[in-house]
């Protein structure tokens, strides 16, 4: 293997794992803010998908992309109001319950709003056909967008959750909900938020990988069930570990592939996994988290 | 008044007795159908179920099928197998269908075939895989072309193009397994060598890591065999990482939406498919242009949208059925079997159906074209 394939691996595994770490990130919000996951999260980035590719046949690029991140957004509040927010006692197994169902509802709904078919948002640079040449290896523009999307959100999201009031009232809602309410915190506005916060963060996550992934209606759980495997990896509630585990994932993918048949790559992705699982159940980045609350 | 009493009598069963003989002579034929509606396969369930209940509609304005109407019961399986069992179940035991058409994909086509052959109820399948109707069952039947002779198609293009040592890619559902299988099998006969040989999850959505693999094999073509949207992916993954050989797809690439979804990276992918796609450009004589150009137009019209192969397959398969029921003037199941199995010269979208008690599928290679992707349409390879 020369030293050109081997870094031509490495940056696949980078793809993938940068796909699966985006979508990540979006289960540590809502974990941050609420202590549940919310299995709906995949929909989410499917809807931002599909919006964007819809407003895209009337509107240019960036302006589609912001108004489906916005309009997922407030999907995702609408979403809480209706279904979650009248819960006298959020009980976190009944919640977890209720996203559940909210994810096959959101999922049938695209599927009658949209239809059953391949759909995928333009390269946000160049084509389908356009590859960067990168010391011998070759990668799509896209993998650029997508690596800069999850560092935009890192950045944004750690600042928010360390430095704003908001973002530090939210965290503290999550660990404890009564005692941030006898200090005056608002518990159901935030936990709105997060849910605005989570699903505009999906829908965007959704944009930047359609080119490479497509979209469709049912995409969603295939993706979430990845992406929520990192975010457990990182250390549930960590957005910088989310990325982190998903890039490791992905590199130890593609190491696989490369001596293995392509059929056990996800066997030894999950046997690394839970293995790292055993030896250190509170996930891989979540030591650094203990020290500053949830991050 | 006992000459009148006998008189009413007589004429109480004579209105009795036609009323049963006109309700013999024309009850209704039930159909049943299994098809993927939703689910990873509604790409294709979907426009079979509308096919199916258009061409229903279409029968019973014009007095069904040889005088009898038509019901039409359609049962989605969302592509899983268990659900195509116990739809079929509800059809055959509670239903009480003549026939089922379906299901749509090989893996529940597969699971199916027992059941219908042990409760003697005709199924006319619309998925691909060989092993449908290879052995043969009783009351099986299939409409799609056969993988081996997809295979046979891609191997003599291959040979033509002067390209020996290829690498071969495909989901891991009952289609891309049987395709696969049949690449391995035909390739000695064709003189190919298969350097590399791997199975990917049908989720996946992102395969630059197995085609860094295979090109490290110094292959010459890529052949990939799936129904999912991995059809667009890899293609478009194989200019984005600079492998630049052919590449050759199954007839599952046949849905112009695939071609949409890879975009620019469509351009040149060659596959082997039915002649519905290139309806158009086919010569006027041609046998099935009338069938092909007629279904596409009424399709497209009714919904909107571009006719695939997959609706054309329930096409074939209510063809082969009322076409069967017309000749054997009965709905009793044994003798429509009869009347399948005698098929001969029935021109359907697939090709022309003759179908044997040896044969259940009724195609030969002739079924096929090779068609390529040029300008994001499909066309004729080299015309």
């Amino acid at each position: 293997m020369g030293a050109a394939q081997i870094l031509q691996y490495l940056l696949s595994g980078v793809t993938t794992g940068s796909i699966y770490a985006i979508v990540g990130i979006g289960f540590t919000i809502i974990y941050n803010a609420t202590g549940i996951i919310n299995f709906a999260q995949g929909e989410f980035l499917m809807l931002g998908g599909m919006i964007a590719i819809s407003l895209h046949g009337f509107l240019p690029l960036p302006q589609a992309i912001a108004l489906a991140v916005v309009a997922t957004g407030l999907c995702g509040v609408g979403v809480q109001l209706v279904f979650l927010s009248w819960l006298r006692r959020p009980d976190i197994l009944r919640m977890i319950i209720i996203t559940i169902g909210l994810s096959i509802l959101i999922r049938e709904a695209a599927l009658h709003v949209w239809d059953e078919k391949v759909h995928a948002l333009v390269y946000w640079t160049g084509d389908e056909t356009s590859s960067l040449a990168v010391l011998g290896a070759r990668i799509s523009p896209q993998l650029l967008w997508v690596l800069g999307a999850c560092a935009l959100m890192v950045a944004s999201l750690t600042l928010f959750f360390r430095y704003t009031l908001t973002g530090k009232a939210m965290r503290a809602c999550a660990s404890n909900a009564t005692a941030a309410r006898l200090c005056g915190i608002r518990l159901p506005w935030l936990v709105t938020l997060s849910f605005f916060l989570a699903a505009a963060m999906g829908a965007l996550a959704g944009c930047v990988v359609s080119p490479m992934t497509q979209t469709q209606y049912d995409m969603g759980t295939s993706l979430a069930v990845k992406g929520f495997t990192c975010a457990v990896l990182g250390g549930l509630g960590s957005v910088g570990g989310a990325v982190a585990a998903g890039i490791l994932v992905g590199v130890l993918e593609s190491a696989s592939i490369s001596v293995l048949p392509l059929a056990f790559k996800d066997v030894v992705a999950l046997t690394i996994m839970l293995a790292i699982l055993l030896v250190r159940p509170q996930g891989l980045f979540a030591a650094i988290g203990r020290k500053t609350g949830p991050l | 008044m006992r000459g009148r009493t006998i008189f009413l009598v007589g004429l109480v069963l004579a209105v009795l007795g036609s009323a049963a003989a006109w309700a013999a002579d024309t009850a209704a034929v039930r159909i049943g159908a299994v098809l993927a509606v939703t689910g990873p396969a509604a790409n294709l369930g979907l426009p079979e179920s509308r096919t199916l209940q258009m061409l229903v509609d279409d029968a019973n304005r014009t007095g069904g099928i040889a005088g009898r109407k038509v019901e039409l019961i359609i049962k989605d399986s969302q592509g899983s197998a268990e659900k195509a069992v116990s739809f079929a179940k509800q059809l055959v035991e509670e239903e009480r269908v003549l026939a089922i058409i379906g299901p749509t994909t090989s893996g529940e086509s597969m699971k199916l075939k027992g059941y219908v052959e042990e409760n003697e109820t005709i199924m006319i399948s619309c998925a691909a895989a060989e092993a449908i109707v290879n052995p043969v069952a009783k009351w099986v039947f299939k409409v799609p072309q056969m993988d081996s002779f997809a295979a046979r198609m891609i191997y003599s293009t291959m040979k033509r193009m002067g390209i020996s040592r290829v690498g071969v890619v495909a989901s891991n559902t009952g289609f891309g397994q049987g395709g696969k299988a049949q690449l391995e099998k035909l390739a000695p006969e064709y003189g190919i060598t298969i350097a590399s040989s791997e199975v990917y999850d049908a989720s996946a959505s992102d395969f630059t890591g197995v085609l860094t693999k295979v090109k490290g094999q110094g292959v010459q073509a890529l052949v990939n065999w799936s129904v999912e949207p991995a059809q667009s992916i890899i293609p478009k993954n194989m200019k984005q990482t600079g492998f630049d050989v052919p590449l050759f797809q199954s007839h599952g690439f046949g849905n112009i939406r695939y071609v949409e979804a890879a975009g620019k990276a469509a351009e040149g992918i060659i596959f082997p498919c039915g002649r519905l796609l290139v309806a158009d450009k086919l010569p006027a004589d041609h046998p099935q242009k009338r069938v092909l150009e007629g279904y596409k137009k009424e399709y497209e019209e009714k919904f909107k949208d571009e006719v695939s192969t997959f609706g054309g397959h329930a096409y074939d398969a209510f063809l082969i059925l009322s076409d069967a029921i017309t000749r054997a003037g009965s709905i009793e199941p044994g003798a429509v079997r009869d009347a399948i199995e005698q098929t001969r010269g029935l021109v359907g979208t697939a090709g022309i159906f003759n179908f044997s008690p040896t044969d259940h599928n009724g195609l030969t290679m002739d079924a096929f074209e090779m068609l390529t992707v040029r300008n994001g349409q499909f066309a004729l390879l080299g015309k």
